[in-house]
């Protein structure tokens, strides 16, 4: 059918509109400066909770350790930005960041991916917590301190541009031969074995693909809020794309999309009542354990919602 | 050469109490294959428990760590029945997660009532020191160690030689078959709980007096580093526990005495990352199969 299906073109218009309304909001001064904050930040987050699902949710390799490789992805672009402020510069540290982060994936992930579960979860944390005492440590990155007066020029166009392209880029990874395999590999990974499917091959490339996104992310908050220091991408950041994921639904990017847009909410609501909002937070986070441990989503995605209407429609002519 | 006895003296201290935390994680580990993300908070709750008495009611160090551990033990239990029994039945990762919920509810439940300043431990014990052969050994970690080998003494009695015991064990190597042998499994699994938050608890206190100081997030990172440690020594297994605790200590005093203090947090986890690698079963795990 090739790329002009009634699905894709419902996508692509469902996408210009929602950067549509939120244009139109914005030159109309209704948004406020603390709104758009909260929609760059909407979007950081969607970019790492769905290349984190990749990773946990697709490929059913569980990782503590998300936040290291955004903070590469932040370091390597404000560096280049400190060095070059220019668009070009900013778009050439995102990708360097992205691709600097997917390298330390690819090194950290080729030993760590034969460990399996939470071997791997704490293999990961474990490296995440390296990584930002080394940051902490070295002098490039500023130590304790961190780098400041990043040139800003993430705007709320190019956090948007790359939330979609993130999105749409694993969106369609998962539905390529490679990202059935890791599907497989989550599933049974002996079987998948069996199959004639290189299991590491793609859980390498899961996990680079995952961290590529991760540092871009990291790259975008880098631009966008001027200001890193290592305590930003500590174990709890990483726990709240975990969060994230979890609450939409492993396995779900539509969920993945909307649990980053709650969540961000609810933490950008709590934050008026500072003394009780990491408790609310853990409160609510064991609350749907306990209750909808599937999360929001489960594995299913707003196509497949649509399509069962749909076909649901079919029947009753 | 004396320098070197002296960081090995101060790791075998820090190490003791790591071991005791770790020994929580193993036990926890090896029944129902969770990491136990809480059991750093439960250790904090013991040192603000310590605390407590000593400050308030004058008692001395003996009657802190006892009621101390009685608290952990109850808070331990309560943990285990209300977030983690309802999940039994679900996925790993959905308990993982409440695991982690408990402990930043934990945490910033404990900021809310007693705010988030750094508290100094009152002195319970004596601050003397005592030369032998030019290593400085004070009597506090004297305490701290003899205490660590009573406590880690009465575990293994407890584990080996009680009933209750075995049928920690039981459940340890198979939950299913020992319940149909007539072990009651939630009971046993609660009892592991409390054995593991005590030790934890006592711990909380040595700590405190170790370092002299307590905030709400103290547990987060000696949680980290006994779960490493646990893992060191080979995760399910008791006497691993406490010789990686121990190791983790030693490594941890050695790289700031030799190397930067900075690095010590990285170079616990790099090891965990070589073991992980080189030996994922720990010193002294046991070979497991993968199962088909």
């Amino acid at each position: 059918m090739g790329m002009i299906t009634k699905k894709n073109i419902l996508i692509l218009l469902s996408i210009v509109a929602t950067f549509a309304v939120v244009q139109v909001l914005r030159t109309m001064n209704i948004l406020t400066n603390f709104h758009e904050i909260t929609l760059a930040l909407i979007c950081i987050n969607i970019i790492l909770a769905v290349s984190l699902n990749l990773i946990t949710g697709f490929t059913g390799q569980f990782s503590l350790g998300h936040a290291g490789f955004m903070s590469i992805g932040a370091y390597t672009c404000a560096l280049i930005l400190l060095k070059y402020p220019t668009m070009w510069g900013f778009l050439a540290g995102i990708i360097a960041g992205g691709i600097a982060s997917a390298l330390v994936g690819i090194i950290i992930g080729l030993p760590t991916l034969r460990l399996k579960g939470d071997y791997l979860a704490i293999a990961t944390l474990g490296m995440a917590e390296i990584i930002r005492v080394i940051f902490l440590n070295i002098e490039i990155t500023g130590g304790a301190a961190g780098l400041a007066s990043i040139p800003r020029i993430a705007n709320w166009f190019w956090m948007f541009f790359f939330a979609v392209i993130s999105v749409v880029f694993i969106n369609n990874f998962i539905k390529s031969s490679p990202g059935r395999a890791c599907i497989s590999i989550r599933e049974d990974e002996i079987a998948a074995e069996s199959m004639g499917i290189n299991s590491t091959k793609y859980k390498v490339m899961s996990f680079a693909i995952g961290a590529f996104f991760a540092g871009i992310g990291g790259g975008l908050y880098a631009s966008y809020f001027f200001f890193l220091k290592p305590n930003l991408f500590g174990f709890l950041k990483s726990i709240d794309m975990l969060v994230i994921v979890v609450l939409g639904g492993l396995g779900s990017l539509t969920g993945s999309v909307v649990a980053a847009v709650l969540l961000t909410l609810l933490t950008t609501f709590l934050q008026q009542f500072t003394a009780v909002r990491m408790i609310l937070y853990a409160l609510l986070l064991v609350v749907i354990m306990i209750f909808r441990p599937k999360g929001i989503m489960g594995t299913s995605e707003i196509t497949d919602l649509l399509g069962r209407i749909g076909r649901g429609k079919g029947r009753v002519e | 050469m004396e320098t070197f006895v002296q960081q090995l003296v101060n790791g075998l201290s820090l190490g003791s109490i790591y071991a005791l935390i770790a020994l929580g994680y193993t036990m926890v580990y090896g029944i129902i294959k969770l990491i136990n993300f809480a059991h750093g908070d439960v250790y904090m709750l013991g040192a603000y428990v310590g605390y407590a008495v000593t400050t308030f009611t004058g008692l001395g160090f003996f009657p802190a760590i006892i009621i101390s551990m009685a608290a952990c033990a109850v808070l331990g239990m309560l943990i285990e029945r209300v977030a983690y029994k309802p999940l039994r039945a679900s996925s790993r990762i959905a308990v993982l997660i409440t695991a982690i919920g408990i402990s930043l509810l934990l945490e910033y439940v404990m900021m809310y009532f007693v705010g988030p300043e750094v508290r100094s431990y009152p002195d319970v014990l004596s601050k003397q020191h005592f030369e032998l052969g030019g290593v400085v050994v004070g009597v506090q970690q004297i305490y701290i160690v003899v205490t660590a080998v009573v406590l880690m003494a009465l575990l293994q009695f407890i584990v080996k030689n009680t009933k209750r015991g075995k049928a920690m064990r039981a459940v340890s190597i198979d939950a299913d078959a020992a319940q149909l042998m007539g072990i009651d499994v939630n009971r046993t699994i609660s009892f592991t709980f409390l054995l593991g938050s005590a030790l934890a608890g006592a711990a909380g206190v040595l700590v405190g007096i170790y370092y002299n100081s307590i905030d709400p997030l103290m547990g987060v990172m000696p949680g980290l580093k006994a779960f490493v440690a646990a893992v060191f020594g080979g995760i399910g297994s008791i006497p691993g526990a406490m010789i990686g605790g121990v190791g983790i200590g030693v490594i941890e005093t050695l790289v700031s005495g030799y190397g930067s203090s900075m690095y010590r947090d990285a170079a616990v986890f790099a090891l965990l990352i070589v073991i992980l690698i080189v030996r994922p079963r720990g010193l002294l795990g046991k070979q497991t199969g993968e199962k088909l």
